[in-house]
């Protein structure tokens, strides 16, 4: 057997881009703790810690670009990134999972239970939304019917964007991939904006007992993801404009579709959980 | 079974030397070095905590530490232990042994491999930090339980960022060890050919993917709650504390799992290997790792059965926690029925090994005592616990790792460790393990509580004795540590193949293994 029958799997050799990536994350959480403890430097060192982390992304996702570019990966390259997506994602969805479970527990068991222990709480109905029986706060919950339903047409049309450029990748339409893409991105920033105008006019808080507290918690971890899968998605742009990808080799393209499809996925589990029902 | 595979070791295996070489490697190997060591280090540190607690406990009333000290040294001693010590020795071995095993290169992401290591000393510094902050460091026990854990001070933002971190990096560990597992077999390799130790890492590292998230999510709520005015644990917001516990033993059962199944994966390699038989019911085997981590999710309440559940809900989680038993069992009976008429010899792994069969199996045993629904609320936060997850943590997880650093160290390093010392090290580590843990069971059927730095007259007894048997357990791991240099710094040489019951791929190589394990895919049949 010669190395020629099996092309060498791609070893990257020795980087310094982790150990980055760790000093940014302890400089970050060493600012988050600061802050935390109403320190002035808080913020700055957060920031500084940010500055370090973005270093090292542009620096390690330059690196794998180049490799990618430099046609250094072969298709047992390209399986592993798939598999590493479809994991990673997995474990998204057991986070967005955990809090779900939160949110149901919630409804179904804690708050029921509250209602029932009269001895403790004398006179707390229940139900739901509700900001809890010790808050004594009266608010009016997110209706589903107005914005949020704009937003789930929003993000299902970008979902079917996103999938029409990558058909223009496919057969090699680049102005169909930049137009996709373009679309996706100005449909995410609308929902993004909406969503915005949603939490400055909503007539409770993140302080609003159970209620505030669930909602704000799912759509601002939710909104996050969408304003990080945007990020990407302006990258993957970037580098379509720089001619990068072709019809058999694109795996990036994919893994950030991947993503925006499954940010859409929890948006329509927000919307029914989270707004309507 | 396996054939012999092309060296080709001159393969691009330039590195950095010195420092710069352990913090920039993408090797598997120096990873999988920085992993154990990093973990001794932790398991020496955590377990001087232990030492301080026995001493503390030595006889009552209040001796060397106060209160609030000894419940800042149980909490951490807990956390350092099992985010420190036990998980990360095991995606070292993973990091040494998966790629060998399976006749890969290297593993599938070579940097993120790299990242996964380097961010345990970010957190560990947060950690340790947090003992020297004002207030003191956590000290609400290693559950991370609300009210105490919103109440506390600026060490529980520490400790939570800490976990957040250590989260991270063994999601990002466990998605390259599935990749690896799943993409970089060599040909021939197929599923149900890969080594026992292989497979109970593929599904240790599922586990790990499905629960650490769900860790990050309740861990997440407690700092909101604590700065940010949501009241996820707080009734009057109409939330729930025991929401949390929910959330926490989600994750914490298969962290169980987690820390377990991959200790009866070394197992599995190392009692055949000394009974010269192959193992006995290896499908069986991969259905019951498999079973486990299926079942653990749905076992969780059995760790909350004095909170007031529902009958239905303590039955459904009783009978779930039976059930765990049958695959357990499984394994076990494989492990004796591959002794069985098996030409054996007792070096230090297979010691190690059989004393874990033993050991874990008595641990498994209390654990089944604890499920059990009136027993538990009986049982419920006393030391049968402690005794009880001591024999499955230590005599199960930690002496499975003491067992696999010694069964592969001649492959590590190219020299055999020295025998003498191996022995006697097993033999006080058994012994002091046993005097330190199997009083705690008298002293909770007693009803002592755990995590008190005092206690009443009636319990000094059983209490001097696992003080002694702790300090002596202590000291012993110095051997362990003197066997481990002595063995790097030098010895007989190995050989490729020191074992002559080893079948699996690793030692088809030279030891110390080449730079990139197989350059060239070994052609298995």
């Amino acid at each position: 057997m010669s190395t020629h029958d099996h092309p060498a799997y791609y070893l990257p050799p020795p980087s310094r881009w982790p150990i980055v990536g760790s000093i940014a994350l302890l400089t970050l959480a060493t600012g988050f703790i600061l802050y935390l403890a109403k320190s002035a430097a808080g913020p700055w060192v957060m920031l500084a810690g940010c500055l370090i982390l973005v270093r090292m992304l542009f620096g390690w996702f330059g690196n794998v670009v180049q490799e990618s570019t430099a046609g250094q990966f072969d298709g047992q390259v390209d399986r592993s990134f798939r598999w590493g997506m479809v994991w990673f994602i997995f474990s998204e969805v057991m986070f967005f999972a955990g809090f779900f479970g939160a949110l149901f527990y919630i409804r179904n068991i804690a708050v029921p239970g509250l209602a029932d222990a009269d001895l403790i709480w004398p006179g707390y109905p229940g139900g739901w939304p509700t900001a809890g029986p010790g808050l004594k706060e009266s608010f009016n919950p997110m209706p589903a019917w107005g914005i949020p339903a704009l937003n789930t047409v929003i993000l299902l049309s970008s979902g079917a964007t996103v999938t029409w450029a990558h058909w223009g990748l496919l057969a090699g339409r680049r102005w169909q991939i930049k137009l996709g893409l373009v679309l996706t991105l100005l449909l995410g920033a609308i929902f993004l904006v909406l969503q915005a105008y949603e939490y400055i006019h909503a007539e409770f808080t993140i302080r609003t007992g159970v209620y505030g507290a669930t909602f704000f918690m799912l759509t601002g971890f939710h909104g996050v993801h969408v304003t990080l899968g945007a990020l990407m998605l302006a990258v993957i742009l970037g580098r379509v404009f720089a001619g990068h990808f072709t019809p058999r080799q694109h795996f990036a393209f994919e893994a950030v579709s991947w993503y925006w499809h499954f940010v859409d996925v929890v948006w329509l589990m927000l919307f029914v959980f989270v707004y309507w029902l | 079974m396996h054939t012999a595979t092309i060296d080709d070791s001159a393969h691009h295996d330039e590195h950095p030397y010195g420092l710069m070489r352990w913090v920039t490697t993408t090797n598997h190997k120096d990873i999988g070095t920085l992993y154990l060591w990093f973990s001794f280090v932790m398991f020496l540190a955590a377990g001087s905590m232990a030492m301080l607690i026995r001493m503390e406990l030595f006889q009552p009333g209040l001796q060397l530490v106060q209160p609030e000290l000894f419940n800042q040294l149980t909490t951490m001693h807990g956390l350092l232990m099992i985010f420190g010590a036990i998980m990360p020795a095991f995606v070292g071995f993973a990091n040494w042994q998966v790629p060998l095993m399976i006749g890969a290169p290297d593993m599938a992401f070579p940097r993120l491999n790299n990242w996964s290591f380097w961010l345990l000393p970010v957190a560990a510094t947060l950690l340790i930090a947090s003992l020297f902050v004002p207030g003191g460091a956590v000290a609400g026990g290693w559950t991370l339980y609300p009210p105490l854990f919103i109440q506390g001070g600026i060490a529980y933002d520490m400790a939570i960022l800490a976990m957040h971190i250590l989260g991270l990096s063994s999601i990002m560990g466990a998605i390259n060890i599935i990749t690896t597992i799943l993409n970089m077999r060599a040909p021939g390799m197929t599923m149900m050919k890969m080594p026992m130790f292989v497979w109970t890492w593929l599904i240790t590292a599922y586990l790990l993917v499905a629960v650490m998230p769900v860790l990050a999510c309740a861990i997440t709520m407690l700092l909101t709650d604590r700065h940010f005015g949501t009241h996820f644990f707080d009734a009057a917001g109409g939330g729930d504390p025991v929401l949390f516990q929910h959330i926490f033993w989600f994750f914490g059962h298969p962290e169980v799992y987690i820390m377990i199944l991959p200790a009866f994966g070394i197992i599995s390699t190392i009692i055949p290997t000394f009974s010269r038989k192959p193992l006995f019911g290896y499908v069986s085997m991969v259905i019951a790792v498999a079973s486990i981590a299926v079942l653990s999710f749905i076992v969780w309440a059995h760790h909350m059965f004095s909170t007031g559940m529902p009958l239905g809900g303590q039955l459904f989680f009783m009978y779930s926690t039976m059930l765990i038993a049958v695959p357990t069992g499984v394994k076990v009976f494989n492990w004796l029925a591959t002794l069985w008429r098996g030409s054996i010899s007792f070096e230090t792994p297979m010691l190690f090994s059989l004393a874990v069969v033993c050991l874990f199996t008595l641990g498994g045993f209390s654990g089944l005592v604890l499920g059990l629904v009136p027993v538990d609320i009986q049982l419920q936060d006393t030391y049968y616990v402690v005794a009880h997850f001591h024999y499955v943590l230590f005599s199960g997880a930690a002496m499975s790792i003491m067992a696999g650093v010694y069964y592969w160290l001649p492959k590590w390093t190219g020299h055999m460790y020295d025998e003498t010392v191996g022995k006697w090290h097993f033999w006080l580590t058994t012994i002091a393990f046993n005097v330190t843990f199997f009083p705690m069971h008298f002293l909770g059927l007693a009803g002592m509580p755990r995590r008190i730095p005092d206690y009443a007259m009636q319990f000094e007894g059983f209490n001097s004795i696992a003080s002694v048997g702790a300090i002596v357990l202590g000291l012993s791991q110095l051997l362990f540590l003197y066997c481990v240099v002595k063995c790097i710094r030098g010895g007989a040489a190995a050989g490729d193949r020191p074992w002559d019951g080893a079948d699996s791929l690793e030692w088809t190589l030279s030891s110390p293994p080449p730079y990139h394990s197989f350059a060239v895919p070994p052609q298995v049949r």
